[in-house]
């Protein structure tokens, strides 16, 4: 089957630094799929070479089997694009806007299609308004529209959510749901890893232009995180030998981390030996916050 | 050609919808000078026999405005697109760059042309003017919108900031139109500014304009053609170039 979105030993340098090092990733067909990483890891980088906005120094990038380059006009048929900058033409309406973009695409009389998007992202009011005097919520919403206008399979969202308040969010995230399940792929880029974990199946992370981690969601909080252990006795001091590495410790307070439920065990049987008790006991699941810190300390 | 015929549609929607400052502000422009230099300059000067000087500054005026015109458009709206970002949604498209080229020389053109078409139904009420051989007129009008539709795409490739399309505007183009012999004929220079006005493309495009009217000009109007279509192939060539090659839009 073809990939959604491949990427083939992508290098990009910008004189001598260089932004993109080896970048090689498959994104599958149908897939929600999570580009994290710090600030100018190269996630933006990567996302304007599959556009075509930018030329990869070496390597190659195709789009549903399409070379972004030589067969560009096909590549960016199959793509929608929502940039990270809030970006806008003043001198037209939201309808217009969309029209035109529309028609980039050679789709003509596409009105039913654009009503409907409109609808979905609550812009419908907003149709014949003049996109200066929208809110900048009202045109990040525009800015998803227009990546949409043209049916794209697959969809690339660039941090879409940042400084968008929770309403806008989450009805977004609801309507890119929606296209997901339809069939639609999406490739989303955040910093909210909250998002990136509730909404992604597989999650690539990037540091200085390099993959450092490429695996299933479930795989990585598996693999990375282990368990957060929150503990409270009636005394301030441990007992020895714990198969768990002490993170903080305030009073009789502790933080532990545990690999697994196992060591969860033999965390309490160290303590009841001891002659302990326990005051208060909390466990927190893996989450990807603390996988992302682990990766990015590792690499 | 959906993408081409929609980025032409964006490009005449834009400037339609501040027809005030793109059409009526150079009408005025042009009307002003006409004023100014015909009122103070007429009968004090004559280039050719049959021709008063008002009737000789009209066609230059008009053709001065499609010029200016046509550069201002391209170069003003692609400009602000790269500096406001929207040019991402272009860029996005499956747009070629043989369609870009096309679509924003087109519009120039079209801005030129219309303008020019406004300043000439202006100024008739006020000169009377013949035309001696009105496909020349209309070669030199289709052929200098274009090479400065193009010249307004060249420059605002290589332009990172409005400031410098200004001084483009200000140190290239106002100059090479002002010594083109709008509002003179260069016979009646010192030789070696006669020599020197040879040089500059603005003044075959002029010359080659107002044969289309008197049927006298300074220069043989099919050499005039001539250098003014080798101009526009190869501003056209360079322009294709860099947008090829992706240069400054595509890095």
């Amino acid at each position: 089957m073809t990939y959604a979105i491949e990427a083939r030993h992508v290098e990009k340098r910008y004189g001598t630094l260089r932004a993109l090092a080896d970048v090689s990733l498959d994104v599958a067909q149908g897939e929600f799929f999570g580009l994290l990483g710090p600030n100018g890891a190269g996630k933006t980088t990567l996302i304007s070479i599959i556009a075509g906005l930018t030329q990869a120094s070496a390597g190659e990038v195709r789009v549903m089997g399409a070379d972004v380059t030589l067969e560009y006009r096909r590549s960016r048929r199959m793509l929608g694009v929502v940039p990270q900058e809030l970006v806008f033409d003043p001198f037209f309406t939201v309808r217009e806007t969309l029209r035109i973009q529309s028609g980039y695409f050679g789709m003509r009389a596409n009105d039913a299609w654009i009503d409907e998007v409109m609808h979905h992202l609550d812009l419908g009011a907003s149709a014949d308004s003049n996109m200066r005097t929208l809110s900048g919520g009202m045109k990040r919403r525009v800015l998803v529209a227009q990546a949409l206008v043209h049916r794209p399979p697959v969809i690339v969202l660039d941090e879409p959510t940042a400084g968008v308040d929770v309403g806008l969010r989450q009805g977004l995230w609801r309507f890119i749901r929606r296209l997901n399940r339809d069939g639609h792929t999406v490739v989303l880029t955040t910093h909210y890893l909250e998002e990136a974990e509730e909404l992604c199946d597989r999650i690539a992370m990037l540091k200085a232009g390099r993959v450092v981690a490429l695996d299933s969601t479930r795989n990585l909080l598996e693999q990375f995180s282990g368990l957060l252990l929150r503990l409270r006795l009636d005394r301030d001091s441990l007992p020895g030998g714990l198969a768990a590495e002490v993170l903080a410790r305030d009073g009789a307070s502790f933080a532990l981390r545990l690999r697994d439920y196992n060591a969860l065990e033999q965390v309490l049987h160290r303590v009841r030996e001891a002659g302990a008790t326990i005051k208060e006991l909390e466990l927190e699941p893996p989450d990807l916050e603390e996988v992302f810190l682990r990766v990015m300390d590792k690499h | 050609m959906g993408g081409f015929l929609s980025l032409l549609y964006k490009e005449l929607l834009r400037f339609w919808k501040v027809g005030f400052q793109t059409l009526a502000a150079p009408v005025l422009t042009v009307l002003l000078y006409l004023v100014v230099f015909a009122y103070a300059l007429d009968g004090r000067m004559r280039f050719y026999e049959q021709v008063s000087y008002a009737q000789f500054l009209v066609p230059g005026l008009v053709m001065m405005s499609v010029l200016q015109n046509a550069f201002a458009n391209s170069s003003s709206s692609l400009i602000q697109s790269k500096v406001t970002g929207n040019l991402v949604f272009m860029m996005l498209s499956p747009i070629s760059y043989v369609e870009f080229f096309g679509a924003y020389v087109l519009a120039a053109m079209l801005r030129g042309l219309l303008v020019g078409a406004c300043v000439l139904l202006v100024t008739v009420w006020f000169v009377e003017l013949r035309l001696a051989a009105p496909l020349w007129v209309l070669a030199f009008a289709l052929l200098g919108s274009a090479i400065l539709g193009a010249l307004g795409l060249f420059a605002a490739i290589w332009a990172d900031r409005f400031d410098q399309i200004a001084s483009f505007q200000n140190f290239v183009i106002l100059p090479l139109t002002f010594l083109s012999g709008v509002f003179y004929s260069i016979r009646a220079l010192p030789e070696v500014w006669q020599t020197v006005s040879h040089l500059n493309p603005f003044f075959y495009m002029i010359d080659g304009f107002r044969y289309g009217f008197f049927g006298v000009s300074d220069f043989p109007p099919l050499a005039s053609l001539a250098v003014v279509a080798v101009s526009f192939a190869l501003l056209s060539a360079a322009c294709l170039l860099m947008l090829r090659s992706g240069y400054k839009l595509r890095q």
